[in-house]
């Protein structure tokens, strides 16, 4: 199941991270992670949280340029070559990847890798069969 | 139609009237006012020499340098006691520009507003809310006093106060709205954050002028908006609001010519072009009392269009106004024109951008930024989705100025909205004189 990441476009300037920080504060919503992919003009911030209607609201009403994007999580061991055969997995499923972030969990011996592909139901199929686990997205807000 | 007897008047008889009137102008403003008198003279002419259309080519032209030099009632070719009513300028470039009204004026003004109103088929059941300025600028009482003449209900809301001005759209019934089109613009914008559902609102038409706006900025409104967008057009020196507007043809705006004759004319030279041909707009008022103008220079860039119009009204037609030659930008000796990147924006984004022209000067060279809001119908959650966008917009752009600018994504309500003339340009190489 596809997970849902909110982004965010951010001009490149002071204050503008702080500004979408403060805000999610405020509403009590909690990122569970986030990246940041930029140029020298502008980036785009690309966040999970455990609320993300909310937060896509919220940011949306704030004025910021949101869009709601649909990515998928994969869990993958802590440890030398975790992550190796997953997106050997993906590349022999010949799946592109556009881009990837990854956090380690606090509890177990894991790391949760994002991903957004091309075939996010494809990419899914391709990851279970190969013996990964994909969590529910309900699990992934909750970590 | 408000006025078919005059709009559809034979062409024949309407150069006649004009020419008629053109006569007593010429003569009125030689009698009354010493400034076309000097002028008058300067070039050994006088008003009996004035015999037919074609010898208006013969009298002098008035810029508003001469309005300037002569403030504050210098060109009034009558008594301040007969003056009911002052109009000026801003005066954002020096001294306001004044004019006068005497009370056959106010209501002229109100005949041609009544007819501008018209071309949306405004009748007394109509309610007309005029979110144009009041005061001393002319839209907004312009507009008031033409939609009063016609018998329509008005709401003399006057500009900004946005949520207000849909809230009695709402409660009022407004069936006609006139503002500036960016306002119009923005209006739909704050509509649809509030999530108020057009069908709450009657509105059917808007009559859009004060700034020069493009077609597929009309699109744009009047798929927002789901209404007819008509572009109007006037200007203080010469009546106010009223001059010319389009009918549903949608395609050029006729011009009051039983009281405002056009004329075209190369702005380099003076020259007058044959219809058609793309130049400044001339006017010359041929019934106003207060304050005529002869061959005014508007600093418009238009076209007249003569071919006869499926409306039925005799009228000539401008086409709508691609910009002015004063805020026509010259970026590394090309001729850029703030409506032509709006055009290419709207064709790109499907949505009304908001945009600034950012003019500077890097080693004695132009530089050109475009400053481009990212909405979300234009924002990819990807770089690469993002660059692209910004080599369309500026390769669109080389396309068709000819010239490399520099492209800014940068984020909503970045740029200043207007509730008023927006502004478009922001020329840093003024401060470095």
């Amino acid at each position: 199941m596809a997970v849902k990441q909110v982004s965010v476009f951010l001009e490149n300037k002071s204050g503008r991270l702080a500004a979408v920080t403060r805000l999610l504060a405020e509403k009590g919503i909690n990122i569970r992670a986030l990246a940041i992919a930029d140029t020298s003009d502008f980036g785009i911030l690309r966040l999970i949280v455990d609320q993300p209607d909310k937060a896509y609201q919220a940011l949306k009403e704030g004025g910021f340029t949101v869009s709601a994007t649909e990515v998928l999580a994969v869990a993958v061991p802590d440890r030398p070559g975790g992550l190796a055969p997953a997106l050997s997995a993906l590349e022999a499923a010949g799946i592109n990847i556009e881009y990837l972030y990854a956090f380690v969990a606090q509890c177990a011996n894991q790391a949760l890798v994002l991903l957004k592909v091309n075939d996010t139901a494809r990419a899914i199929a391709a990851l279970t069969k190969a013996g990964f686990k994909v969590p529910e997205p309900e699990e992934v807000y909750a970590i | 139609m408000w006025n078919p007897a005059v709009e559809t008047m034979p062409r024949e008889q309407l150069r006649e009237l004009q020419l008629q009137r053109l006569k007593e102008t010429v003569r009125r403003a030689y009698e009354k006012v010493p400034f076309y008198r000097e002028k008058f003279k300067a070039i050994g002419l006088e008003p009996g020499d004035i015999k037919s259309l074609d010898d208006l080519a013969r009298l002098p032209f008035t810029f508003k340098d001469d309005l300037r030099n002569n403030y504050p009632f210098g060109l009034f070719a009558a008594p301040l006691k007969e003056i009911v009513r002052i109009h000026a300028s801003s005066g954002t470039t020096g001294k306001p520009t004044v004019v006068g009204y005497t009370r056959e004026d106010i209501a002229t003004w109100a005949e041609v507003v009544a007819r501008t109103l018209g071309s949306v088929n405004t009748t007394p059941d109509d309610v007309v809310q005029v979110a144009y300025g009041y005061g001393l600028f002319t839209g907004g009482l312009g507009l008031h006093y033409g939609a009063e003449k016609l018998g329509a209900t008005v709401i003399p809301i006057s500009g900004g106060n946005t949520k207000r001005q849909i809230m009695l759209m709402q409660d009022f019934g407004t069936t006609v709205l006139c503002c500036t089109p960016s306002y119009a613009l923005y209006i739909a914008e704050v509509l649809r954050e509030s999530g108020i559902p057009r069908e709450s609102l009657r509105l059917r038409a808007g009559l859009f002028g004060a700034e020069p706006w493009s077609e597929n900025m009309r699109r744009e409104i009047e798929e927002k908006l789901k209404i007819d967008a008509i572009d109007i057009y006037g200007l203080s020196e010469i009546i106010g609001p009223g001059v010319a507007s389009e009918c549903l043809c949608k395609n050029g705006l006729h011009i009051c010519e039983d009281h405002f004759i056009p004329e075209i004319i190369d702005p380099a030279t003076g020259k007058v072009l044959p219809p058609g041909e793309q130049g400044e707009l001339v006017f010359t008022t041929i019934t106003k009392q207060g304050f005529p103008v002869i061959r005014y220079r508007t600093r418009d860039i238009s076209r007249l269009i003569d071919e006869p119009c499926p409306c039925g009204r005799t009228h000539i037609r401008m086409a709508r106004v691609t910009g002015r030659t004063d805020d026509m930008l010259i970026i590394r000796g090309v001729n850029v024109f703030p409506t032509q990147i709006e055009s290419v924006l709207l064709s790109i984004g499907q949505t009304e951008p908001h945009y600034l022209l950012v003019v500077d000067r890097e080693k004695s060279l132009d530089t050109l930024e475009v400053w481009v809001e990212v909405s979300e119908a234009l924002f990819r959650d990807e770089v690469k989705g993002l660059e692209e966008l910004e080599r369309r917009i500026h390769d669109e752009i080389e396309s068709v100025l000819g010239i490399s600018v520099k492209v800014k994504l940068v984020e909503p309500k970045t740029i200043q909205r207007s509730e008023g003339k927006a502004k478009r340009v922001w020329d840093k190489r003024d401060l470095l004189k």
